[in-house]
């Protein structure tokens, strides 16, 4: 059968597309055979007009034999097709308060569908669309044995890995800086990467202007102060000028040369941000703290990636580059004992915001889903009803011999063309939303996240699958519904059946309860995350969040050298501490909570022996006098660093409890030994534990050690003060100034806008769960009302005969909103039910809070039944206007 | 309504193949053929012999193309195609041994 209709095909085909040659040649046909038949009647004998007529005869009629020959041609599925969207689009436009709605629907639930996979298209599979080869690459962090997160790598690691790696095709480092780019008269923080030189070679990318970096322009020590720019750094700042290559431009006021302009449409390899430069890793110095760390194999600073040979997996890989572990840590036992490399696929990077947000897309595919079938849910209601005002053509149809599959192919059309409209609405609407993702974070220092979404072909297809899915639930909605049509009886009446109104408010019960089942499970996850941010804002982190202030002063890029920052330093602080208001001023290396990684070194400690294999590593801050005292961590024994603790002083440390109770077992640690970078220092004190990467952290070891003895040029200063954010700006920035009036003062925020921002993840969840819940929730509110409504309409006479009977009017109002209640009930307790095994899916996003807590069970209780009453009330009302004079008259 | 009354349905399909198997033929052929070869006792009327050529054609089992006839005008002929080759086989074949049943059964009746 199907090998015939294929056989047909370019018949078919010709027949419906060449429609009037067919029917031209099929008359020239009949019309030879009439006059053959003429010709030969006449040679018989016959007068001309009797010839004439008896060839007619003999053939029986044109028009039929021609209706004939098109039936034997087979019912034509195109000409079918055509007259079923003919149709279809003449009933939507027949009703287009209806069209409009369930387009509205689907558009939302597609659109949404659509919008959150072009996210985790264009975030996480294909976060960095000029690279060639992307499916190729892997992201490469370290791993430390006894510790859980991933660690960068180090330059020389990174360096052995290039050369033993056989079955790589590349090797590339690239790891965020920023600097403030001062260009005219404007100044602004711009952010780029250090890289290796084989970075635009590796990932494919070539300058439109310039060249990119050449091998050994990343050997040395600031020793090649080249820089390719972005397109748009190009385009913005300097108006696109043809000749910028070879042209100065100061990074961190180091002249470097433009050698380059990246094409357009590429930002770099890291997701979150836009890259606007990028330098060869010999300027490390330049762009990172911590001294020179080019040949210092114990200092894991650079994120890396690795472009896999074509055909190798990811596992044969990692075996490669497990073994070369392996051998850099017996070769350098002191720096990489316990140390491994991990390959990470680009969607799990560890290093950028690919990971941070993975938890949360992962969670919106699941919520996006829920959002199609409720939407789908609702466009299958509005269906039913309008199926039961065209019971009676469907009837009819049936009853002039229409097939059942010739209907259903009908219906089938029709929510073909509903959700091909709403899936065209819903690409519109991911293509506005496809940015949008960026704006539910908070701007840092200016500038903006770049996390762009991304619809290419395998979004495209995507969505067309889940278009063809919702057609299929949508059409064969109401197709369910005529399968029970019943001829004789429904021509009879014309009017309600009893029997089938029943089954059909059976189903649109049940597509009801559905929706209301899962927008409860929505609004128990987005009650979930939300308890679990308000979980993680109210978590101490150790250190106080109000009135202390953060901000630095950016004495690398202005050209300090070591003494005389540590003069600056000395007399600035000295200032900050003199101007009224000011309680207590500190320097230190890095902030909590910041992006930026903590130094972290091997240590040995007195009377502790590590398990064999393992070399103990504790990350370290570099702080100022005051600082405890500034930040609000409290000390438990011994005492501060103070200004006597300087470089010709006995080098000291403060440990804080975790390491306490790990390498001294509780015992008390002052003036024992600890061992740092090689040399002992003594511990004089004992600080709280406070968090250091992240509010979600366990406590873990940590030490402190005196800026004075391990210096940086540019440390953060914080100040405890209870005046406001603008007044502290401004006295400090006349201090600054006093002292140097070229100085720039970095962003200054409050300890509590930095937590904020480190739990920016956490809100970007809430955010999106809580607005897809509540277009959930409205969805099933609609759905709920269009029920009570439809119900309230067909028991129009039963109401009005209560009412005669002496039912008063908070008696039918009560009916109705109980009837509502009701579903709603039975709905929850599905959800509720589901939900205690599905919330353990939120389990990655939550802090604190189990996904079954009570709590977020109780609220979405509540919501669900305030927003049930609130869709019943119309309903409900217009069964107390119920006239029964009118309804039993007629 | 010209439907061959008598006629059992397909048979027609395998007379008109087994007619262009000897030669391709136009429409008007087929039919003086089909009233010459069963002597008029078949009775097809010309009106349902063009929907079954068109059925026919459809099928893939004869193929059509158009070539000039007398008077300046054209006439779309018919031929055999692999297929319908096939077809007429596996359909005598049937025939054949439909045929022989059926008589066999009838000369039974008679003994």
């Amino acid at each position: 059968m199907t090998f015939e209709w294929f056989y047909a095909l370019p018949l078919r085909l010709r027949s419906f597309f060449r429609r009037k040659q067919v029917d031209q040649e099929l008359n020239d046909e009949l019309r030879d055979h009439l006059e053959q038949q003429i010709q030969q009647n006449l040679a018989a004998g016959m007068s001309p007009e009797e010839a004439r007529y008896s060839a007619l005869r003999a053939l029986g009629g044109m028009t039929q034999i021609e209706q004939q020959c098109r039936d034997a041609r087979g019912g034509n599925f195109l000409e079918d097709l055509v007259q079923d969207l003919r149709y279809g689009l003449r009933q939507l436009f027949r009703s287009p308060g209806f069209s409009v709605l369930a387009i509205l629907c689907l558009t939302l639930g597609i659109g949404a569908n659509a919008a959150v996979l072009s996210w985790i298209e264009g975030i996480l599979f294909r976060p960095y669309p000029a690279v060639a080869h992307q499916e190729r690459l892997l992201a490469l962090a370290g791993t430390a044995r006894g510790e859980t997160g991933p660690t960068g790598l180090s330059w020389p690691d990174f360096l052995d890995l290039q050369r033993s790696c056989t079955l790589c095709d590349s090797f590339f480092v690239s790891k965020i800086t920023g600097s403030t780019l001062n260009v005219g008269e404007r100044a602004e923080v711009t952010t780029g990467s250090i890289v290796s030189a084989n970075y635009f070679d590796a990932i494919g990318v070539h300058p439109i202007l310039g060249r990119g970096f050449e091998p050994g322009e990343d050997v040395g020590s600031d020793s090649h102060p080249v820089a390719v720019i972005s397109y748009q750094l190009w385009r913005n700042r300097f108006k696109g000028d043809p000749q910028i290559v070879g042209k100065m431009q100061r990074l961190n006021n180091i002249p470097h040369t433009i050698i380059g302009v990246a094409p357009e449409g590429f930002y770099g390899t890291f997701v979150g941000w836009a890259m606007h430069f990028w330098v060869p890793a010999s300027m490390e110095e330049t762009f990172e703290s911590g001294g020179y760390k080019l040949e210092d194999r114990g200092a894991r600073w650079i994120e890396a990636y690795v472009r896999l040979k074509p055909g190798v997996t990811r596992a044969q890989a990692q075996e490669e580059i497990s073994a070369t572990a392996r051998r850099l840590e017996n070769n350098y036992a002191a720096t990489n004992r316990g140390r491994g490399i991990t390959l990470w696929p680009l969607w799990q990077t560890p290093f950028n915001n690919a990971g941070t947000l993975l938890p949360t897309l992962e969670i919106m595919l699941a919520v996006g889903a829920f959002v199609l079938l409720i939407a789908c849910a609702n466009v299958g209601n509005l269906l039913l009803v309008r199926s039961f005002a065209r019971r009676h053509e469907m009837t009819v149809r049936l009853a002039i011999g229409a097939s059942r599959i010739r209907l259903l192919k009908q219906l089938l059309t029709e929510g073909l063309i509903l959700s091909t409209l709403g899936a065209a609405g819903g690409l519109l609407v991911a293509y506005w939303c496809r940015h949008a993702l960026v704006l539910l974070f908070p701007a840092r220092s200016g500038v903006a996240m770049y996390l762009p979404g991304e619809i290419d072909w395998r979004v495209m297809s995507l969505s067309v699958a889940i278009c063809l899915i919702a057609t299929l639930i949508v059409g064969l909605v109401p197709a369910f519904q005529t399968r029970n049509l019943e001829l004789a009886g429904a021509l009879k009446a014309g009017s309600s059946g009893v029997v089938g109104a029943r089954g059909r408010a059976w189903v649109r019960s049940g597509l009801v309860v559905f929706q209301v089942c899962l927008s409860f499970i929505l609004l128990v996850g987005a009650a979930l995350l939300l308890q679990s941010l308000q979980k993680i804002r109210t978590t101490s982190p150790g250190f106080s969040t109000t009135n202390v202030v953060e901000t630095g002063v950016s004495l690398v890029s202005a050209g300090y050298d070591v003494p005389h920052a540590k003069i600056f330093q000395e007399e600035l602080i000295a200032r900050v501490r003199a101007l009224p208001g000011v309680q207590s001023a500190a320097f230190a290396r890095l902030s909590p909570l910041g992006y930026e990684t903590y130094s972290s070194t091997p240590i040995a400690v007195d009377g502790y022996q590590p398990p064999p294999e393992e070399q103990p590593t504790v990350d370290y801050n570099q702080i100022g006098p005051d600082y405890f005292a500034t930040l609000g961590i409290r000390l438990l024994s011994g005492r501060e660093f103070t200004r006597a603790d300087d470089e010709n002083a006995q080098l000291v440390a403060i440990v804080n409890q975790t390491m306490l109770a790990r390498y001294w077992r509780g015992q008390d640690p002052i003036d024992r030994r600890l061992q740092v970078k090689g040399r002992w220092a003594r511990v004089i004190g004992v600080a709280a534990d406070s968090k250091y990467e992240s509010i979600r952290e366990s406590p873990k070891p940590f030490f402190y050690v005196p800026l004075l003895q391990d210096f940086v040029r540019g440390p953060d200063l914080y100040i405890r003060t209870a005046q406001s954010l603008q007044s502290i700006s401004a006295a400090l920035l006349r201090e600054v100034h006093a002292l140097d009036a070229n100085l720039a003062l970095y962003e200054m925020i409050t300890l509590q806008e930095q937590v904020d921002r480190s739990t920016s993840p956490q809100l970007v969840a809430v955010d999106l769960v809580s607005i897809l819940g509540g277009l959930a929730l409205l969805l099933a509110a609609v759905g709920l009302y269009g029920v009570m409504s439809y119900a309230v309409a067909q028991s129009i006479r039963e109401l009005g005969l209560r009412m005669a009977l002496g039912a008063t009017a908070a008696d039918l109002f009560r009916r109705v909103i109980s009837r509502g209640l009701r579903l709603t009930a039975v709905g929850v307790l599905c959800g509720a039910t589901a939900g205690l095994a599905l919330t353990r899916l939120f389990g990655k996003l939550l802090y604190n809070v189990s996904p079954n807590d009570p709590l977020a069970f109780a609220s979405a209780v509540a919501v669900m039944t305030i927003t049930s009453v609130a869709a019943c009330l119309l309903p409900a009302w217009r069964a107390t206007r119920t006239d029964p004079a009118r309804v039993l008259r007629d | 309504m010209s439907k061959p009354s008598d006629l059992v349905q397909g048979t027609l399909d395998m007379l008109i193949l087994k007619i262009l198997a000897l030669e391709p033929l136009n429409g008007w052929a087929v039919s003086q053929r089909l009233k010459q070869m069963s002597s008029d006792v078949l009775g097809v009327s010309d009106g349902s012999l063009y929907p079954a050529l068109h059925k026919l054609e459809h099928r893939r089992w004869i193929t059509a193309h158009w070539k000039p006839s007398g008077n300046n005008r054209r006439a779309k002929f018919y031929s055999l195609t692999r297929l319908g080759r096939k077809q007429l086989e596996k359909e005598s074949a049937d025939w054949n041994r439909l045929s022989a049943a059926i008589s066999g059964i009838v000369k039974l009746k008679e003994a």
